[in-house]
């Protein structure tokens, strides 16, 4: 049995991409105590937008922006239930997700009938030659811009006390001069952008194509990922990383002969279940955020 | 202008403001059926008035509302007692596993026996499903939104693994398993339709459940621990013990509607015998108040229009998919004009110099 460890890490990097930019949208969205299961859905919606858009005008950078339009769109109407209208979190973020899927299904039913379409111009890797480094420029700015900035950002810049403060506690953010539900919307119209970009990295950079089973619970898997890293950008990677280096060496090991009678359903599972049990292990004693989950309500 | 809380509320608030929510749903659907090119008004007709207005369309709305009953109570159970259970959708599917298991590792048992021990096998499934996430939010306080939620497509992969291995279908070699065993089909509940004795268990789980938690002891204290956990647990409610119960029954009354699946629609495993019921049974629960007869008009409800939607799809060539819009957009604007109710404009501000 012999692995390539090479192509495993470059597998790897490529598999925890849209886990890195969801994850780290939800963090954002989260640091203000409000918890977004709409996350599944803006990265179906993302890959969808995306993907109708590079297919009607041939470029992946349009279907990219689109891509972060509807992410946008999503957040502001989650900030709709969740902040304006103070719905339960759980059931309108569920709510939302539901609406999005079966949204993307019904166009994608209605423009495509059965057909399987295919992206003519997506987004090329760099360094074909090179096995680790033959990754999308999403891939880089992800890991390399990204994720630092928003631990710049949620660290040690102005923004980053505000998103804080609200989330532990927001009578004193308001007091203090902050606007809770401005500070609310922004979040997550900004970690919607992030998360429909995750999204729209599957279709326009890995498959060029879009599948009704795109996303399959890789928005549920940031939501585990956000709390095992207790609301932090670093670990969120970290996490990710765990998540994709798993699903890679079950790739690998799917293809040799000692694994080859495990069905490979059993083996996609795994990755699922390396994160409940990352969760397990080191999200036992997190301290949620104060205002999580609550609804704010001036006096 | 501004928007104030309201003082007291008057009783026809709820009623019209649910009745403004269907109006905005409808008016909001009209868009994707206008754009799949129907005409709205006639499409709506056979949505939600056709189905109902034959004895065989009536039939098919109790079939297809059959699997939303079992979900959706579930998810009520487990919602009144505070246990965010978005795990259906996985539990009804290890249902479907445990029943099928049974229906091919014994077929040859007598209808009596097979029924009852199908059932058993759906219900310890669904249950076991449940288990983990439960266990550890008991034990370690792990948050059970993410668990539940992760096991559910861990589950369609599990199903979909043993329908590509051992259950692979033995005579046309396709990815879905061999028929049960004969003893395992449920009769027909009203002769000469399709609506199997899966609705009647159905019905049965849903005013057991409903009696439990409006006529018991046992149901005052389910809504304490679910409504306000803190004060439960200091008048002497066991909350933690009490949320872990109503998970292991949330999961193995949606793995009965797994089992009802199999043994009265499809009489084999499929990798598409759940079509998101457990994800649909959030908005039943939801849209149903978490109460037992809540669940009953919305499972109908739902269920004539996802009866309606085949037709239209067949009529006018819209996909069926808009019936999965229509129940999100439903509850969540339901959702919405509830908690709208609780405000009013002010239009005046108070005359200057009085107290506030």
């Amino acid at each position: 049995m012999s692995i390539n460890v090479l192509a495993l890490i470059g597998a790897m990097l490529t598999i925890a991409t849209p886990l890195v930019w969801a994850g780290i949208g939800e963090v954002i969205v989260e640091r203000t105590g409000v918890l977004n299961l709409g996350i599944e859905g803006t990265m179906y919606l993302g890959a969808f937008v995306g993907f109708l858009t590079a297919a009607g005008t041939g470029s992946p950078w349009l279907g990219l922006l689109a891509a972060i339009a509807s992410g946008i769109v999503a957040g502001a109407l989650m900030g709709l239930f969740a902040v304006t209208l103070g719905l339960n979190q759980h059931v309108s973020g569920l709510g939302l997700t539901l609406l999005l899927i079966a949204a993307c299904d019904f166009t994608f039913r209605l423009l495509y009938a059965g057909e399987r379409p295919s992206l003519d111009n997506k987004f090329r890797a760099f360094f074909p030659d090179v096995e680790v480094l033959n990754q999308h420029w999403l891939t880089y700015v992800g890991f390399l811009v990204l994720a630092p900035a928003a631990w710049w950002l949620l660290r040690s810049t102005g923004m980053g006390y505000r998103l804080h403060a609200v989330g532990e506690n927001f009578e004193a953010a308001d007091v203090a001069g902050i606007s809770v539900s401005l500070t609310r919307y922004v979040a997550l119209m900004v970690g919607g952008a992030l998360m429909a970009i995750g999204g729209a990295f599957l279709t326009l950079a890995v498959l060029g194509s879009f599948t009704l089973d795109i996303i399959s619970g890789r928005g549920w898997v940031c939501i585990a990922l956000v709390i095992f890293a207790r609301w932090r950008a670093w670990p969120v990677v970290f996490g990710a990383l765990i998540f994709a280096g798993t699903d890679a060496l079950q790739l690998q090991l799917a293809i040799t002969s000692a694994f080859s009678a495990v069905p490979g359903e059993l083996m996609l599972a795994l990755p699922y279940l390396a994160v409940i049990g990352a969760l397990a292990i080191w999200g036992r004693t997190v301290r949620y955020p104060g205002s999580y989950l609550k609804a704010y309500r001036r006096g | 202008m501004k928007i104030v809380l309201r003082g007291h509320e008057p009783r026809w608030l709820a009623p019209v403001a649910v009745l403004g929510a269907v109006l905005v749903t409808i008016a909001l659907t009209a868009i994707p059926i206008r754009l799949a090119g129907a005409n709205p008004p006639a499409a709506f007709e056979r949505y939600l008035v056709t189905p109902l207005s034959s004895v065989s369309g009536l039939y098919e709305v109790l079939l297809t509302a059959t699997p939303l009953l079992f979900t959706g109570i579930a998810v009520a159970i487990a919602f009144r007692a505070g246990y965010w259970n978005i795990g259906a959708e996985g539990q009804f599917l290890l249902g479907a596993i445990g029943t099928t298991a049974v229906g091919l590792g014994l077929p040859d048992l007598p209808a009596p026996v097979a029924l009852p021990l199908g059932f058993v096998a759906g219900a310890v499934g669904g249950l076991v499903w449940a288990t983990l996430p439960a266990w550890l939010k008991r034990r370690a306080g792990i948050d059970e939104v993410v668990t539940t939620l992760l096991l559910n497509p861990v589950a369609l992969l599990v199903v979909q693994g043993l329908l590509n291995g051992p259950w692979r279908n033995s005579t046309s070699g396709f990815t879905d398993s061999d028929r049960l065993g004969a003893g395992y089909d449920l009769p027909a509940l009203i002769p000469g339709s399709r609506v199997h004795w899966g609705f009647g268990v159905a019905v049965l789980v849903v005013v057991v459940t409903g009696i439990v938690l409006a006529r018991t002891a046992t149901g005052v204290r389910i809504k304490a621990a679910g409504q306000a956990p803190q004060a439960a647990a200091f008048s002497g409610i066991a909350v933690g013990r009490l949320q872990w119960r109503c998970a292991l029954v949330s999961g193995a009354i949606a793995g009965l509607g797994g089992a009802s699946q199999v043994m009265g629609v499809q009489h084999q495993l499929t990798s598409g015998i759940s079509n998101s019921y457990g994800y649909t049974g959030v908005i039943v629960a939801t849209l149903g108040g978490l109460s037992a007869l809540g669940v009953f008009l919305v499972a109908g409800l739902l269920g004539d229009i996802s009866v309606g939607a085949q037709n239209v799809s067949l009529v006018l060539q819209v996909p069926t998919q808009l019936g999965g819009i229509f129940g999100a957009l439903l509850m969540l604007a339901v959702l919405s004009a509830m908690s709208w109710r609780r405000y009013r404009l002010q239009w005046r501000r108070r005359p200057a110099g009085g107290t506030p």
